[in-house]
């Protein structure tokens, strides 16, 4: 291992649109030298049983991503608004669906 | 398993530590970008990359047959299995890049030696019973351990398992289905199907790695619920499974003192030997030269289709930005 290694070829991540008209939906990563060549492997390797209609990817490095440690400040201020959730409100039997 | 004998990094009692357990215990997922000890990182990255590894060297017993299947739907069928052994070290070896090793770097660490690959594929397949004989025990033996794992604590791995699972199950029914065409085949085809029993048989016994009192590090694994039920657990249970399919298919396991402890209900079965899996392990095993050498020269004859891809990508990127 003594020469000058390549450089390996970049990690993308996989969204996939399942059968039926539902988001794209993160599926794995796999490493390719380019956008094309990356939609052609995540092909081979996330839909070999039609597990998709449509691939999207995105290079691993363009991703933003939220810190772990924020997850109290920033999702548990919803704990304090049930109102939020329309079971939150009783109506009367006899108004029926709503 | 496919993943045997993983050494694990003892912990450090620190406060993040037992913060870190309490989280493992309420169940909780481990993601990539939370805190984690150094321990439980370094044993995913052995673990998971001793995984990817077997699945990758998985695909040479079977790709021998590929060219010799007996009729075009066999051969489209098993073709199909080892390109599933392929996209499965894939998912695996991406699972473990979120710890903050290559892709690369493991292929190296394989290919000198420093990570290992399960005992099993290091066995030879002679005939083309062997096909059936490593879809039925081979992967029903993997199937027992990955099933547990789709709860393992670590994200990225457990999601893994789950895609890995989906697909397994086809691969010990194709097993089966072969046997069970041997079996009920011509006296040579049965005695073909007897003797591939007789040899994986106790390879696949050793799959599960060696006995519950000389596994040095299941406790802690355990605990950090990255493996989730003990050696001996998994191989009973393959056991009990196994027999009355073996039965079934008229075959008889190599195994004089295998019969059923009512007491138990369980199967009392023979321990296969140790010493030949601690040297299958060692890299002794009949075929385990050949496959770090198939893997090498892979790799080696890969190298200018990496590199060209590579400096395509870069010159189309020259090219759009010269634009």
């Amino acid at each position: 291992m003594t020469e000058p290694k390549a450089p390996e070829w970049p990690l993308w991540e996989v969204f996939i649109r399942g059968q039926h008209g539902a988001s794209h939906r993160h599926v794995g990563s796999l490493h390719a030298p380019d956008a094309e060549m990356a939609i052609k492997h995540a092909r081979d390797v996330y839909t070999r049983r039609k597990e998709g209609v449509s691939i999207w990817v995105v290079p691993t490095t363009a991703i933003a991503a939220s810190n772990p440690d924020m997850k109290g400040p920033l999702y548990d201020p919803s704990d304090s608004k049930p109102y939020r959730h329309p079971t939150f409100f009783d109506i009367p039997k006899e108004i029926g669906t709503m | 398993m496919y993943a045997q004998m993983v050494t694990s990094d003892p912990r450090d009692e620190t406060v993040e530590d037992q913060a870190f357990q309490a989280r493992i215990d309420a169940g909780e997922k481990i993601e990539p970008r939370d805190w984690m000890p150094e321990g439980y990182r370094k044993t995913l990255i052995r673990q998971i990359g001793q995984h990817a590894h077997s699945e990758i060297v998985g695909q040479l017993p079977e790709g021998n047959w590929i060219t010799r299947a007996p009729t075009l739907e066999r051969k489209a069928i098993l073709l199909a299995k080892v390109q599933d052994e392929a996209g499965h070290g894939l998912y695996l070896y991406c699972a473990a890049e979120t710890l903050g090793v290559s892709r690369d770097e493991m292929t190296e660490m394989l290919l000198d030696g420093r990570m290992k690959y399960s005992s099993i594929f290091s066995y030879p397949t002679l005939t083309w019973a062997d096909m059936g004989a490593v879809g039925w025990l081979v992967d029903g033996a993997a199937i027992m351990n990955q099933v547990p794992l789709q709860r393992t604590s670590y994200g990225p791995y457990a999601r893994a398992m789950i895609r890995v699972c989906k697909e397994e199950s086809f691969h010990q029914r194709q097993g089966f289905d072969i046997m069970m065409k041997m079996a009920k085949g011509t006296p040579a085809q049965k005695k073909m199907a007897q003797d591939a029993l007789n040899r994986f048989w106790y390879p696949s016994l050793m799959m599960f790695g060696p006995s519950d009192k000389d596994s040095v590090h299941s406790a802690q694994s355990m605990a950090w619920k990255i493996k989730m039920n003990t050696n001996d657990e998994l191989r009973q249970k393959f056991v009990d499974l196994t027999v009355p399919q073996a039965e079934y298919l008229g075959l008889t396991i190599p195994d004089p003192d295998l019969k059923w402890n009512e007491e138990r209900g369980h199967y009392d079965y023979s321990e296969p030997d140790w010493s030949e899996f601690y040297d299958v392990l060692k890299g002794n095993g009949p075929c385990s030269v050949d496959r770090i050498e198939t893997r090498k020269k892979a790799w080696d004859d890969g190298a200018w289709v990496r590199e060209a891809l590579m400096a395509h990508s870069e010159k189309q990127k020259t090219k759009v930005a010269a634009e």
